[in-house]
């Protein structure tokens, strides 16, 4: 069945994907790529990190050039979309237009979690999402000298390194009791709370935020939930996400943890599909539960599942998850889901901020989370991708290397 | 704006325009060269902007050292000449210079 015209809702790294992907299976109908940002699409990886300190420009953050768009016909609007009308396949945009489609891709992504406390709307405050974000946060974050993070998870911690890398005094508060509770083991955790401790970084762990000072509408200051006042002129706040999906639930579509979709990435209605942060999949790695993952890889590899259904060569998704972060000069990859581990063991040196955390669940490795030791991130990501034989008394044998035990048992 | 060229494993030429101070793979991809899907988007995380840099050019670049060539150690038949095109910054003396594709980014 061939398609005269797909929309896309989102045109984040996810909803791109989706259009280029289309065009490089020699897909010919119309496509019409919807965003919510002016300008063209962009990676947003960078916007906590190497952009703030302008190490990358503007430019670096583009996808692909304004010609690309043109060349490959890909409508790029700038028109938020408002409402779907499954009934008649018209999707409704904020300026009254209405655009129709053979099939809608719902690639509308998430928003931070608001900060709920007092104090949160003063101009001094950022969560960091969009370019917008970015680009008005970077010149307070090169003046700024008490700076307060809310949140110790990826973003949080990425700018922590680099707020603490501009001179500021950096002060993170958690309700959690590690960095990156949710997403690495304890072992990984510890290693990068006595990495940013010596970078600077003062963590308040198992602590809230209840208030943000201000003088004269200035942030001068935070309160703690124990009552304590701390100095800050800048507060970043990283707290998480929600999904945007109300455009899909005020059409009815099945919502759990953001848009549900089957493991073809199809929702309720089968002219729909949703991926990327926004969709919630029955995941190969997390026993089939529904699950939802805020990553590069995910969407990127979501919207080539996604474009090659749409060809006609359709497959369930089950690729391997990853994800990194950088966090001053350390380079943190994680291959798979380490949800539920039991037991880990531990390559390399703490000291020498080299160090591999394999997670095993059952005795079977689920994940592999490595610091600045990328060979050991690809082997593992080579292992992980077949249902690993690897043992956790195999690897806790004296000598034991990774990518050498990826060699020995390459099929 | 010096120009590269891009051969694709099956013999097809790319020639790119690329600006200084941008990443061979931001230049690739911006012109959609076909073989480089740079997954990551240039943050040295991924290893599929893989290339090798042609024998002529050899002396404009070094080889590839500490994290890259970690993660070359994975790419699809490492060379010598391997480099991940995401860490390979353009300047002035890489005008014409060319740059091979592997079989397989994978």
């Amino acid at each position: 069945m061939s398609l005269a015209s797909v929309v896309i809702v989102g045109a984040g790294q996810a909803g791109f994907q989706v259009a280029a992907s289309l065009r490089q299976e020699g897909y010919e109908g119309r496509i019409t790529l919807i965003g919510n940002e002016p300008g063209l699409p962009y990676q947003r990886p960078p916007l906590s990190k190497a952009y703030l300190l302008g190490k990358i420009q503007e430019s670096n953050l583009l996808f692909r050039p304004a010609e690309f768009y043109a060349t490959q016909r890909i409508e790029l609007l700038h028109d938020p979309a408002t409402a779907i009308d499954r009934l008649n396949r018209r999707l409704v945009l904020a300026s009254g237009t209405a655009v129709s489609y053979d099939h809608l891709v719902l690639a509308t992504g998430a928003h931070n979690r608001p900060l709920p406390v007092p104090g949160a709307e003063l101009a001094q405050v950022f969560g960091i999402k969009t370019k917008a974000d970015a680009d008005a946060l970077a010149p307070l974050a090169k003046q700024a000298r008490n700076v307060v993070v809310v949140g110790a998870g990826f973003i949080g911690l990425e700018f922590a390194a680099v707020a603490a890398a501009l001179g500021a005094q950096v002060h993170v508060l958690e309700l959690g009791e590690r960095p990156m509770a949710r997403a690495v083991s304890r072992e990984m955790s510890e290693l990068f709370r006595q990495a940013h401790e010596h970078w600077g970084v003062h963590f308040d762990f198992r602590q809230g935020l209840s208030r943000i000072l201000d003088d004269n509408g200035k942030v001068c200051g935070v309160q703690t939930a124990d009552g304590r006042t701390l100095a800050a002129d800048l507060v970043v706040f990283g707290i998480g996400v929600i999904p945007n999906a109300q455009l899909a639930t005020e059409a009815g579509l099945d919502i759990e943890n953001g848009i549900k979709v089957d493991a073809h990435l199809l929702t309720s209605d089968p002219q729909i599909s949703a991926l990327g942060d926004v969709a919630s999949f029955p995941c190969v790695q997390n026993d089939e539960h529904s699950t939802r993952l805020e990553s590069v890889q995910n969407a990127i590899d979501q919207a080539r599942t996604v474009a090659a259904r749409l060809m006609g060569k359709p497959s369930q998704y089950g690729a391997l998850p990853w994800f990194w972060t950088d966090q001053g000069d350390l380079k943190l990859q994680i291959a798979g889901l380490s949800n539920g581990y039991d037991s880990t063991v531990v390559l390399g040196c703490a000291q020498d901020r080299q160090l591999s955390v394999l997670c095993f669940r059952n005795d079977r490795l689920v994940a592999v989370e490595s610091c600045n030791r990328m060979g050991d991130h690809m082997a593992a990501r080579k292992i992980l991708a077949r249902p690993p034989k690897l043992t956790a008394a195999q690897a806790a044998a004296e000598g034991f290397d990774l990518k050498a035990w990826e060699a020995a048992n390459r099929d | 704006m010096p120009i590269l060229t891009f051969i694709e494993h099956n013999g097809t030429h790319h020639q790119v325009k690329g600006e200084i101070g941008q990443s061979v793979m931001q230049a690739a991809t911006f012109a959609s060269v076909p073989g480089l899907p740079a997954d990551c988007g240039g943050a040295c995380s991924c290893a599929t902007c893989h290339t090798y840099v042609d024998e002529a050019w050899l002396d404009k670049v070094q080889a590839a050292q500490g994290m890259e060539s970690d993660m070359l150690e994975y790419a699809f038949e490492r060379r010598d000449n391997s480099r991940l095109s995401c860490q390979l910054i353009i300047s002035e003396d890489m005008e014409g210079m060319v740059l091979h594709l592997p079989s397989s980014q994978f």
